[in-house]
């Protein structure tokens, strides 16, 4: 009995240093978010100016496929870093992205896509206050979404997307929903 | 002198109140309802900056939420409605007092536990020293053996 209570700090030390060890390996903007399994929320944006036949972003237009849904703003610099990635995707995959214009003025949102190129299907308008983005739960730019064929938002991603964590991660979640 | 002037300066600074980042532009006519977006905006989380309420943050996303908790006050939102629209967006997070749950348990009755925990340890320790140092009620008077042992060690030292 006093063996292990003389051993009772040692453990103790182990264990906050486990703690501690585990916590330095985890980033703090990666918030669980709560809009897993739920419904994409109601939404019917505008699209952007000159985007041709483009007729924004509805609840309904994602419904029937699996697609990804991309936040971004021409504001966004994290967003320029993960372009080329989304870009190379509308070439070599089959999987729909769409984008959110995210606190920002339309003309703006069009005229960064004509700049960088334009890797979506659909883009709907989310002027400030963002209410849109609020209603997915967004906390910065760029982030995306995964939602399958009923319309059900089953993955997020915070951060640019890479080809890595597109090969690893979004790529096998999608296939598996495609099944 | 100037370390005076440096105290004063110093007490100014602490005693000055905080700068909130709400912009007048944002601010509701009514001034009760206002009253209630700050109250509000005090115990919800900024996203981005984490550790600021939305209040305190001069973040677009802060400045957003901020304008979208006064539409649902000016909406009749109660403040409970305000709340679980944020909780359901972005989860028990976006409040800075986290709420009291099952999942929440060891946070809110850890450090009660490891207070009384401490104390209970504290308090047998000490009950424990106290009874193996106390000294025996009877004094027990020495044998005639002692008493002379300690006469002749009294006489060596020459007392």
């Amino acid at each position: 009995m006093r063996r292990v209570l003389y051993l009772l700090p040692v453990l103790i030390f182990v264990g906050l240093t486990a703690l501690f060890l585990k916590g330095l390996t985890m980033d703090p903007r990666q918030i669980p978010s709560v809009l897993i399994d739920r419904p994409v929320p109601e939404m019917a944006l505008a699209p952007l100016p000159g985007r041709g036949a483009d007729t924004g972003l509805s609840t309904a237009d994602l419904k029937g496929r699996v697609s990804v849904v991309n936040i971004y703003g021409s504001w966004c610099i994290a967003c320029v870093q993960e372009h080329p990635t989304l870009m190379a995707l509308k070439q070599q995959s089959d999987v729909p992205i769409h984008g959110i214009d995210w606190r920002d003025d339309p003309e703006q949102g069009a005229a960064w896509l004509k700049k960088h190129g334009d890797p979506y299907q659909r883009v709907g308008s989310d002027p400030a206050p963002g209410r849109t983005a609020v209603d997915f739960g967004v906390t910065g730019a760029p982030e995306s979404f995964i939602v399958d064929r009923n319309g059900i938002i089953r993955y997020k991603h915070v951060g640019p997307i890479t080809p890595e964590n597109w090969r690893k991660t979004l790529l096998p979640i999608i296939r598996e929903l495609e099944k | 002198m100037r370390h005076l002037a440096l105290c004063a300066l110093l007490l100014g600074l602490g005693m000055a109140s905080p700068a909130w980042a709400v912009n007048p532009d944002e601010m509701l006519k009514d001034p009760a309802k206002e009253a209630r977006a700050r109250e509000l905006g005090r115990e919800l989380r900024c996203m981005v900056c984490q550790n600021q309420s939305i209040d305190d943050s001069d973040a677009d996303l802060a400045r957003d939420l901020r304008l979208i908790v006064r539409e649902r006050i000016d909406l009749g939102d109660s403040d409970n409605d305000v709340r679980r629209f944020l909780v359901e967006r972005y989860g028990d997070y976006v409040l800075l007092k986290p709420p009291f749950k099952s999942s929440t348990l060891a946070l809110w009755l850890g450090p009660p536990v490891l207070l009384l925990g401490a104390a209970a340890t504290v308090a047998l320790f000490y009950r424990r020293r106290r009874r193996t140092t106390v000294t025996p009620a009877v004094e027990v008077p020495l044998s005639p053996e002692e008493q002379r042992r300690l006469d002749r060690l009294l006489k060596e030292t020459g007392q």
